[in-house]
């Protein structure tokens, strides 16, 4: 669950890192009245005002999706167009508006999974504003690393050893390092408490702005929270279907399909173009039958894992959800039941067939735990099924060609 | 010979008294394992398919003297229920449970670490020696013992590779099923030594797939010389950049994780790429030491 710039902010305001003074906004009109408060500040000059489109993917600035603006007026017109773009397949359901910073320098901080490690990773990096990813391997030295011992997070020395080692690659930033790293201490801290309190796999500022005035403040930022932990935050979730009006592409990527099988519940990744429906149990067999599938001279159209355990209710409706593409000339099933019992998902298939009425051709291999009992009901209904994955993969490509 | 776990392995099941924890606890028995009890809080004193219910792990060890544990519990208490065995003091917990949020699991993981418990898994069908014991999910009827040690991320694909080597195939001494989190207790390169020290087994067939770079490292581990045959199966291979492909760690993300990655690591050290389930047997064979060549057991 990726939230959006904004709640990101909101999350980090809450956690006591500063964030510039914004509004959100649905409408032009809004963003016109948002920009004439934030301006209506201190008295002197008025500071310019960033737009910003709120959708949870990166390259927004590139696809024109911010802009700087110095009044309301011109805040509404930005706002208008901006309101109307579809950045990725992502429409624009709302902007954020707020305060342009002055900026004398940016940074990096974050702190992710580090799966080689099993560990979280606290990142530091004077090459803000920047693609980490690309950083890290362009400029390896420019990237500073914690491993913090989950028992009792980031110490104070740690991310102070960690601030210097970053700030040593920025010649500009020398004679204001100790002010520097020992707000950073704080900041990276709040950080990853958060980062733990929220169960986010991804928990970053970038760009960390140094203002003119020699503060640090989150420009922007990104929050993903793990979902195997979204049912401990469910105001979260709740808020970021609010903000996104339950639209399908913010739930489940860009694609239509895996938005409607992620309101289903079902574990599925479309492969535009492809004419072969896949069912398998088990992520492991199920991408190896797409692969099969392919091997043998066919294209597989989705993956779909119905995991361990399936009901037959499960099964009905995951070949429901294939069939919605009618790209889809044939359906094959592969199922090695170890937890997963034959009988179950052949009840699942029969009940699908006969309620959906599907025509297009089923292929089923079935092997595994209550096999005789799962092969037995699927001959029963007039369904073969066979016992080799690649001979399943064989027949269904045949069954499809030219069709 | 075997690794893990064999005919003298004393297991306590942490949830043996739900649905799943019950089928797997029977199906457990049926293949023999010696099952001695099971763990349930509140549920201490009860009997449960003839096996006596503790409410601690402590308390199940010190009555039953079990030394591994099958965890088979919801994953908002599993990642707890690691950390009270490996407390314990189990010598072996294995845990099947998908869905443990990740930062549970690496309190978890790190807190094993520090004691002298081997983790399994989570989210992995566990681990079977043929015709001895299993914990775990891995259907009772495929595997044949045999010569060939099995380590597999992918559940499904650990059941089709232990039936491809059992029919008509050189057999299986231990399959070990390692998970497809991202945060795991055990990886490729803690099993490979294993199997490498058993003198059982004479080859070993790793299955691994897209996502991390497990298999890379474990590529690294063969290139200092391992001494046995590896037949290498990667799945995967369709897969587009970006996307999670069911387990939480199967993802290509950037230019790392992606099948192609790891298949040429592992070519470069040595280990043999079969690119179907039905190849891995004839390469195994191939390489398995002739004097053996058509000994059965």
């Amino acid at each position: 669950m990726k939230l959006l710039e904004y709640q990101a902010k909101q999350q980090f305001a809450r956690a006591g890192i500063a964030v510039p003074e914004g509004r959100l906004a649905r409408t032009a009109v809004e963003a016109e009245t948002a920009a004439a408060e934030l301006q209506s500040g201190d008295g002197v000059a008025p500071a310019r005002i960033a737009i910003k489109a709120q959708v949870p993917i990166g390259g927004r600035g590139k696809a024109g999706g911010i802009a700087l603006v110095d009044s309301p007026h011109e805040a509404r017109r930005e706002a208008e167009r901006i309101l109307g773009m579809d950045i990725r397949g992502y429409p624009v359901r709302s902007v954020w508006c707020e305060t342009g910073l002055r900026i004398a320098h940016e940074l990096y901080v974050g702190t992710t999974l580090d799966r080689d490690r099993r560990r979280m990773v606290v990142i530091l990096s004077a090459a803000g504003g920047m693609d980490i990813e690309e950083v890290a391997a362009s400029q390896p030295e420019r990237i500073a690393k914690l491993w913090p011992d989950p028992f009792r997070g980031p110490q104070p020395f740690e991310v102070r050893r960690l601030a210097f080692e970053a700030l040593r690659s920025a010649p500009a930033l020398a004679s204001a390092r100790a002010a520097i790293a020992s707000q950073l201490v704080v900041l990276a801290q709040k950080l990853y408490r958060l980062a733990i309190e929220l169960d986010a796999v991804t928990c970053e500022i970038n760009p960390l702005v140094i203002t003119e005035e020699g503060r640090l403040v989150a420009g922007d930022g990104k929050l993903e929270v793990d979902e195997n932990a979204e049912y401990r935050h469910g105001d979260l979730a709740a808020a970021l279907a609010a903000d996104t009006a339950g639209d399908g592409a913010a739930a489940g990527g860009e694609d239509p399909y895996e938005a409607e099988a992620k309101r289903r519940g079902l574990t599925y990744v479309h492969l535009p173009g492809g004419t072969i429906g896949c069912i398998a149990n088990g992520a492991g067999l199920a991408m190896n039958t797409l692969d099969l599938v392919k091997q043998m001279g066919g294209e597989p159209n989705n993956f779909l894992d119905i995991g361990g355990g399936a009901s037959a209710e499960k099964v009905r409706d995951s070949l429901d959800m294939i069939l919605r593409d009618p790209a889809v000339r044939g359906v094959f099933i592969n199922i090695f039941g170890g937890i997963t019992r034959g009988d179950e998902v052949a009840r699942g298939i029969i009940r699908a067939r006969d309620e959906l009425g599907v025509r297009k051709p089923i292929v089923v291999r079935m092997t595994g735990t209550n096999e005789v009992e799962g092969r037995h009901l699927l001959a029963e209904a007039g369904i073969t099924p066979g016992i080799s994955a690649a001979e399943g993969a064989r027949k269904i490509v045949a069954l499809t060609a030219g069709s | 010979m075997s690794i893990l776990v064999d005919s003298a392995t004393r297991v306590i099941v942490q949830g043996i008294t739900g649905r799943e924890g019950s089928f797997h606890t029977k199906q457990m028995q049926e293949y023999g394992t010696t099952v001695v009890g099971g763990v349930v809080p509140g549920r201490g004193g009860d009997e449960h398919l003839g096996l006596p219910v503790f409410d601690t792990v402590a308390e199940a060890v010190a009555q039953t003297g079990g030394d591994a544990a099958f965890i088979i519990v919801p994953a908002a208490v599993a990642a707890d229920a690691v950390m009270e065995t490996a407390a314990a003091g189990v010598p072996l917990a294995v845990c099947v449970t998908e869905g443990i949020p990740v930062h549970d699991m690496v309190r978890a993981k790190a807190f094993v670490d520090s004691t002298a418990t081997r983790l399994v898994g989570p989210n992995c069908p566990g681990v079977l020696t043929a015709g001895q014991c299993k914990i775990g999910f891995i259907p009772n009827h495929v595997a044949i013992p045999g010569r060939v040690g099995v380590v597999a991320r992918s559940g499904t694909l650990t059941y089709e590779v232990i039936q491809a080597l059992s029919q008509g195939g050189p057999g299986l001494t231990t399959a070990v099923g390692i998970g497809g989190d991202p945060v795991l207790g055990t990886s490729f390169t803690d099993v490979l030594p294993l199997f490498a020290a058993d003198s059982g087994t004479e080859a070993v067939v790793l299955v691994g797939e897209i996502g991390g770079s497990d298999e890379e490292a474990a590529a690294a581990l063969i290139a200092g010389g391992y001494g046995k045959p590896v037949v290498a199966f990667i799945s995967g291979r369709t897969a587009p950049p970006g996307k999670r492909m069911g387990h939480a760690g199967a993802i290509i993300s950037g230019t790392t994780g992606s099948a192609q990655s790891k298949i040429e690591a592992l070519t470069a050290v040595g280990a043999v790429i079969a690119d179907t389930i039905e190849d891995i047997v004839r390469l195994v064979e191939a390489r398995l030491p002739r004097s053996h060549a058509r000994r059965r057991r």
